[in-house]
């Protein structure tokens, strides 16, 4: 069995003007057997950063912990908010620590620099091994799907409001083809002091 | 034995009036070192130490005591140069791992506590000194200058100006009647030298005393001869 696909899920997150979304949806599986849909896997980090987890639930669970422990260790010793890139650099880190019997997570990350206000994306595999700079990131059971409509659906310097119905079309058409994804979704839209959080309903089945 | 004897064997032993006599020595080691002072100016930290020589048949020129840790931040000791090699070591070590972990250079502060921290270790482990040296560390971050200054104990602060060494009491007196908050780099640089004119023996070149700054343009780097040259000329 592929702890990958398990508990089924997906995350995507995406840049706009000046703001970032990023969405999962809601099922947590059993192999085929749904036993959850009130499960999104995007965790809040910071402010204006946030990270899903799709992946083994309870490896995902154990990582926002672990990694929720690192963080506030950094910001008390830093006296300052962690930015995206260094906390992309820290799961890295994270992760590689676990070379040889890793979590089985696939990450996304969505924030704003404290400092900039620049959109930051990125996604992983489960051993941190990074993205280069793209205008979006994708991961989980529906992977190749949703790569495929961000590439269809993207556009450049989308503004928050066209960036929610970009990436929420991208991840109910996903999620449509995926039966270990689904249940609904949830999506952040991150903007410069203030995130709005949406939920979408999808197809149940 | 004498009481001022029965407590300077074991370093983690307290006197009962309270002190740790080796950390003591440590600051007696530090007094009787090279002159160093630094400036915090508007734009800039300078720092500048005193190397002369016990011989004059040295190579002054292969003397480095100003050492940079990172693109944007150094080091000056006064004291003792091998424990500060090692600590610039372990400094420079301490700036790439945190540069590795989160892909930002490592910011002063963090830099100063953690250097601290290797330097309070020392004063409590069983089987080893403490450093014999005080470290200015001269940084240029967060689009500001900083000017800290570590001692043996383990403690540090944040000055606008200070002196340490041979001389440090009367360097501090002139710091202080000298020291202005819109000073800017070139200012601080010449009153940084005219400080170390103060206390110096013979005469001030190129060769025998070191100079490094800190500016937003270059990060931290050292003066080279013919810039101090320029400034020795305006002070002499």
């Amino acid at each position: 069995m592929n702890p990958f696909s398990y508990n089924g899920g997906v995350c995507v997150a995406m840049k706009g003007d000046k703001c970032v979304a990023i969405a999962s949806d809601h099922r947590l599986g059993a192999g085929r057997l749904t036993v959850g849909t009130d499960f999104p896997k995007v965790f809040e980090m910071g402010p204006a950063l946030y990270l899903g987890l799709p992946g083994l639930t309870s490896d995902s669970l154990t990582v926002v912990n672990k990694l929720k422990f690192r963080v506030n260790l950094y910001e008390l010793s830093e006296n300052r908010k962690i930015k995206p890139h260094s906390f992309k650099a820290m799961l890295e880190h994270f992760l590689y620590e676990k070379r040889f019997g890793g979590y089985f997570i696939a990450p996304v990350i969505a924030g704003l620099d404290p400092d900039t206000d620049e959109p930051f994306v990125t996604a992983m595999d489960m051993l941190g091994a990074g993205e280069t700079n793209e205008p979006f990131a994708v991961a989980g059971t529906a992977e190749e799907s949703l790569l495929g409509l961000c590439e269809a659906l993207w556009e450049p310097n989308l503004k928050p409001d066209d960036l929610f119905e970009t990436i929420s079309q991208v991840i109910l058409n996903a999620v449509d083809f995926d039966c270990l994804a689904g249940a609904g979704a949830t999506v952040h839209v991150i903007e410069k002091d203030k995130v709005t959080t949406r939920t979408i309903k999808t197809r149940m089945d | 034995m004498g009481d001022g004897e029965r407590y300077s064997f074991s370093l983690t032993t307290f006197s009962p009036s309270g002190k740790l006599a080796q950390i003591e020595y440590a600051l007696a080691a530090v007094a009787a070192g090279a002159p160093t002072v630094g400036i915090r100016a508007a734009d800039g930290v300078v720092v500048a130490t005193e190397k002369k020589q016990k011989n004059q048949l040295f190579e002054e020129d292969t003397v480095v005591k100003v050492e940079s840790v990172s693109k944007n931040i150094g080091i000056v000791y006064s004291g003792m140069g091998p424990d500060f090699r090692l600590l610039v070591k372990r400094a420079r070590k301490i700036s790439q791992e945190y540069k590795l972990r989160f892909q930002e250079d490592i910011p002063c502060v963090q830099l100063v506590q953690r250097v601290a921290a290797v330097m309070q270790e020392f004063t409590q482990s069983g089987g080893v000194r403490p450093f014999g040296v005080s470290l200015l560390i001269a940084a240029w971050d967060n689009n500001r200058p900083y000017l800290f200054q570590v001692d043996p104990s383990g403690s540090y602060f944040a000055w606008k100006a200070t002196a340490m060494g041979k001389n440090y009491v009367n360097a501090k007196t002139f710091l202080e009647k000298r020291f202005s908050d819109d000073m800017v780099i070139e200012d601080a640089v010449h009153t940084a030298l005219l400080t170390l004119k103060e206390s110096f023996d013979g005469q001030m070149t190129d060769n025998n005393i070191e100079v490094g700054i800190a500016t937003a343009k270059d990060g931290f780097r050292l003066l080279t001869g013919p810039e101090i040259k320029d400034y020795l000329k305006s002070i002499q």
